[in-house]
């Protein structure tokens, strides 16, 4: 029972953290069907910074620990629309080689990281609590899981509140749905898209400083399994869909945590089962329109 | 006109260049030619060849993506699969079921075969991005068993070929030059491959399936059909390409099964020029010539010496490649061929009414072919 | 009489396939001017391009202006009102959404459109996506006359609607080209009659007849030749 309980919490975990991802790349897609893959070295580099302050200060403060959770969203907010305003928007609506200029830029940002932080693993440090377990029905959950749920609820709610009651949110979800006729009423749309991207990034940069006390250090390739995970999550949640990519987050990652567990550590392509299973049944994902 | 000229007019251009350059790269071990700064060694030496063969691998894998997005329109992540089927098949093969060579090569292309009908006929439920992040989800379900079973593939350590099967001449530094002509030979299928799929029914089909999937609908063919048989024949290349690999190398490692190595494909043929047969090639050279030189660069004095703003970057080369990439991707649109070509064909219309259709390489599909396709795939998804 | 559009040698094409290859034509700066034509010659497109959605060229003034140079919520912030064929509403969005979208201005024309269609006004709340084809007219319709526009193009907005829809409709025009002039895409003939002024009829992507509305509606041989409509009263469900 306890085991039970622990493999299902920490999968809700694990799919907070990739929620966290998704969550940007799902709303990218869906308001400007670009795949980015350089949403991986988005992250990376939150957590590189957020690494980075913390250590100057004391990296066991909880204050710390907030301090870099701040910066690696605004360094996640900040490259991303750098990166929206420099590669994506010179190539508009040319779908296919933004999606190569985002690849191209993950390449080249990994390559640099590891030119900087150097290609092992850097072992970070976090507030006492966050190394301790808390006991819920028999089993003991190590904090960082309700960390990372705790990041996830509020992550969501506000998107949800963001999207729903605001102008802005208003503009992203009609975009979605139809981005010319957006245009026709007389909105630029290109500022939905720096937004959609920024607020991608901020929640990438601060899931890069989470997935780092998640496996308890930094690396140069942080971003790139998580990216693909975020993919598989999004493609199954149905691309374009906050709710779905939800879902798809904490289903896929519980499924994960149970295969790993119970079926001898397949968990890696029991996603990838999954996700065919989701195709052949589903093409367009769970809550995702047709597309195909 | 006199008889002479129509007579060599019959024969295309193309054709010959072509042919002549085949004899060229086959002789080249016999030659002592040295190119310094490009090639280690003169040509006759292992280093260089090894070096061209690495090349021409490249070259070989690039011309099978191609068939993909330049002929039929897709956007694959997960090419780099097929490519490790073949390594990893031909390794699995002669160690552990202890078979000789040629059945050894037999059993890896049928493995590469039945992975890519499977996976590809999973993937093309979706076309568009959607196709592109599952075929990366499939390859890295790939690269995640490979790693793990390290029983079977060696896990992170790789696999190094078991040469009690291979015939003794394709084994060793000694046999450099007998594994160039192999892989030579092997680049040389590929090409005949691809422009036989270029020019065949099927081919036109997947042309015209990545330009309006609605009229051919219409004509009534079935073009999921055409796009999943080109899926597998570039796939097959591909495991043909992963087997003179294995060879070549005398082993493989995981990074030939991931996204990785998927993206370093693509590099090159936007470089070359997407829909370009000879881009994929020069694109393959070009990439590992510089990646081969860049790596040289990076440990130089002359980087050592800079500034660390300057010298971090400088001294890895994936980061340069990565820039050169972005810097093709939105200034270069054609890459290096299509650059050539329309340079070439403007040179063509600027001098008199010469007959433009001489190129027997003419561009099997721009990139915008591919972008009509994920227009289509996000019209559909608005409506 | 001054015209609020100018249109010269518009083409435009659409995945590199030309769907208007050469229209010229001007707009009055009162009244409703009909485009007529049969499926599929361009009229759509023609709108469309002079919104910039899609690629073209040529020479588009506005009051004088030249707008084909400009991006497409440039130009309609210049004072165009949208209203496109098949609706195009945001489903996924309230009807109150869908109207706060549109308003451009500080004073939206709330009170007209609340006159207009009062059967929108205890459906604020509801999903566009929900609504009867009609409602979504309307509210398509409203999201171009909330604000105070300088011309209005709309592509058929009695296509697929009841008889008594239609004349609602027809209203909604006949009231807001009081005051705005409007570029009207209308296959039914009825409403054409009773609606517009002046009236250029497109084929194959060009011009080919310019005039009043009356006389081309009035001359049986040309509305046959270049609509294919037969005896020249068209009932509404004609189409
Ligand atoms: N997205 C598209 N791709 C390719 N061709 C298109 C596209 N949209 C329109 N066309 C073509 O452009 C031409 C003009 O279309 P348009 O919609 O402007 O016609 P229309 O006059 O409005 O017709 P209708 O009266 O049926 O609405 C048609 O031949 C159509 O097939
Ligand atoms: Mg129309």
């Amino acid at each position: 029972m306890s085991t039970l309980v622990l493999v299902l919490l920490t999968g809700i975990g694990l799919g907070a953290l990739y929620f966290l991802v998704a969550s940007g790349l799902s709303l990218i897609y869906g308001l400007m069907h670009v795949l980015n893959f350089a949403h991986g070295a988005f992250l990376t580099l939150g957590a590189f910074m957020g690494f980075e302050v913390a250590r100057r200060l004391d990296s066991t403060s909880w204050w710390a620990f907030a301090v870099s959770i701040l910066v690696g969203g605004l360094v996640g907010a900040g490259v991303a629309a750098l990166t929206e305003l420099a590669l994506i928007r010179p190539l508009y609506e040319r779908h296919i080689e933004q999606v190569l200029v985002t690849v191209g830029l993950a390449f080249a940002a990994v390559a640099l990281y590891e030119g900087i932080w150097g290609s092992d693993p850097i072992y970070i440090q976090a507030p006492a609590w966050m190394r301790e377990t808390t006991g819920v029905l028999g089993a003991q959950v190590p904090n960082t899981y309700w960390v990372l749920m705790a990041a996830a609820t509020a992550l969501l709610i506000s998107l949800v509140v963001f999207l729903r009651y605001t102008r802005f949110g208003t503009i992203i979800r009609a975009g979605v749905e139809n981005r010319a006729m957006v245009t026709a009423l007389g909105i630029d749309v290109r500022t939905a898209f720096l937004l959609v991207f920024a607020i991608g990034g901020s929640a990438a940069g601060v899931g890069g400083v989470l997935a780092a006390h998640y496996t308890g250090y930094v690396s140069a390739h942080l971003g790139s399994t998580l990216l693909i995970f975020a993919f598989i999550v999004t493609v199954i949640g149905g691309l374009g869909s906050l709710p779905g990519a939800a879902i798809a987050s904490v289903m896929v990652a519980v499924l994960q945590q149970f295969a790993n567990y119970y079926l001898g550590g397949t968990g890696d392509i029991i996603v990838v089962v999954a996700l065919a299973g989701v195709l052949l049944v589903r093409p367009s994902g769970l809550l995702g329109r047709r597309f195909a | 006109m006199t008889a002479a000229v129509a007579a060599a007019r019959r024969i295309p251009v193309p054709l010959v260049v072509g042919v002549g350059l085949v004899i060229l790269m086959a002789c080249l071990p016999l030659l002592n030619i040295s190119v310094p700064g490009v090639l280690p060694t003169p040509t006759y030496q292992p280093g260089t060849l090894a070096l061209l063969s690495l090349a021409m691998i490249f070259a070989a894998l690039a011309l099978s993506y191609n068939m993909l997005l330049g002929t039929a329109g897709m956007l694959s992540f997960g090419h780099a699969l097929y490519f490790g089927a073949g390594a990893y098949g031909l390794g699995i093969g002669l160690e552990n079921l202890g078979v000789p060579l040629w059945p050894g090569v037999f059993v890896a292309l049928i493995g590469g075969l039945v992975i890519a009908l499977v996976t590809g006929a999973v993937s093309m439920r979706v076309s568009g991005i959607p196709f592109a992040m599952v075929t990366l989800a499939f390859a890295q379900a790939g690269s995640v068993l490979v790693r793990r079973n390290s029983s079977v593939t060696g896990g992170e350590e790789g696999l190094s070929l078991n040469t009690a099967g291979v015939p003794d001449w394709l084994v060793g530094v000694v046999n450099t030059r007998n594994l160039y002509w192999a892989t030579l030979a092997v680049l040389l299928v590929v090409y005949l491959v691809s422009v036989w799929v270029d020019r065949s029914r099927l081919g036109h089909l997947a042309r015209a399936t990545r330009e309006n999937e609605l009229r051919v609908r219409v004509l009534g063919l079935e073009p999921s059909r055409a796009r999943l048989l080109v899926f597998v024949i570039a796939a097959l290349c591909a495991s043909l390409v992963g087997v003179a690999y294995m060879l070549l190398q005398s082993g493989t490692v995981p990074r030939s099964v991931s996204a990785d190595l998927t993206i370093t494909v693509l590099v090159i043929v936007v470089l070359g020029g997407v829909g370009y047969r000879w881009g994929a090639i020069v694109g393959g050279v070009v990439y590992t010539i510089l990646d081969q030189r860049l790596t040289v660069l990076a440990g130089s004095d002359m980087i050592e010496s800079l500034p660390s703003v300057l010298r971090v970057p400088l001294s890895e080369p994936l980061f340069i490649l990565g820039a050169l990439f972005i810097l093709v991707v939105m200034f270069l649109p054609g890459g290096i061929a299509g650059t050539v070509d329309s340079w070439m064909s403007r040179r063509r219309a600027g001098s008199a009414h010469g007959d433009a259709e001489m190129s027997d390489d003419a561009p099997a599909g721009r990139i915008e072919g591919a972008e009509q396709v994920l227009e289509t795939a996000g019209q559909e998804a608005r409506s | 009489m001054s015209t609020i559009l100018e249109v010269e040698g518009l083409h435009a094409s659409i995945n590199g396939q030309q769907v208007v290859e050469d229209v010229s034509f001007t707009v009055p700066a009162t009244g409703i001017t009909a485009v007529l034509g049969r499926n599929g010659v361009g009229k759509t497109s023609t709108l469309r391009a002079i919104l910039g959605l899609i690629d073209r060229g040529g020479e588009v003034r506005l009051a004088g202006e030249r707008i084909d140079g400009l991006r497409t919520h440039r130009i309609v912030r210049k004072g165009v009102g949208y209203v496109p064929e098949d609706r195009e509403v945001f489903g996924s969005l309230t009807v109150e959404e869908n109207l706060q979208l549109a308003v451009r201005q500080r004073q939206p024309r709330r009170e007209l459109v609340d006159a207009l269609f009062p059967d929108l006004v205890q459906r604020r709340r509801q999903m566009a996506g929900t609504l009867s084809g009609g409602q979504q007219q309307m509210v398509s319709l409203a999201r171009a006359l909330i604000n105070d526009n300088r011309l209005l193009l709309v592509d058929e907005p009695t296509k697929g609607l009841a008889p008594l829809i239609v004349d609602q409709v027809a209203d909604a025009l006949e009231e807001a080209s009081a005051t705005v002039p409007i570029l009207l895409v209308e296959q039914n003939l009825e409403v054409v009659r009773r609606l517009a002024t002046d009236a250029i009829v497109i084929s194959g992507g060009r011009v080919v007849h310019t005039g009043r509305a009356a006389d081309i509606l009035g001359d049986e041989e040309l509305t046959h030749r270049l609509l294919g409509v037969g005896v020249a009263p068209a009932t509404g469900g004609a189409r």
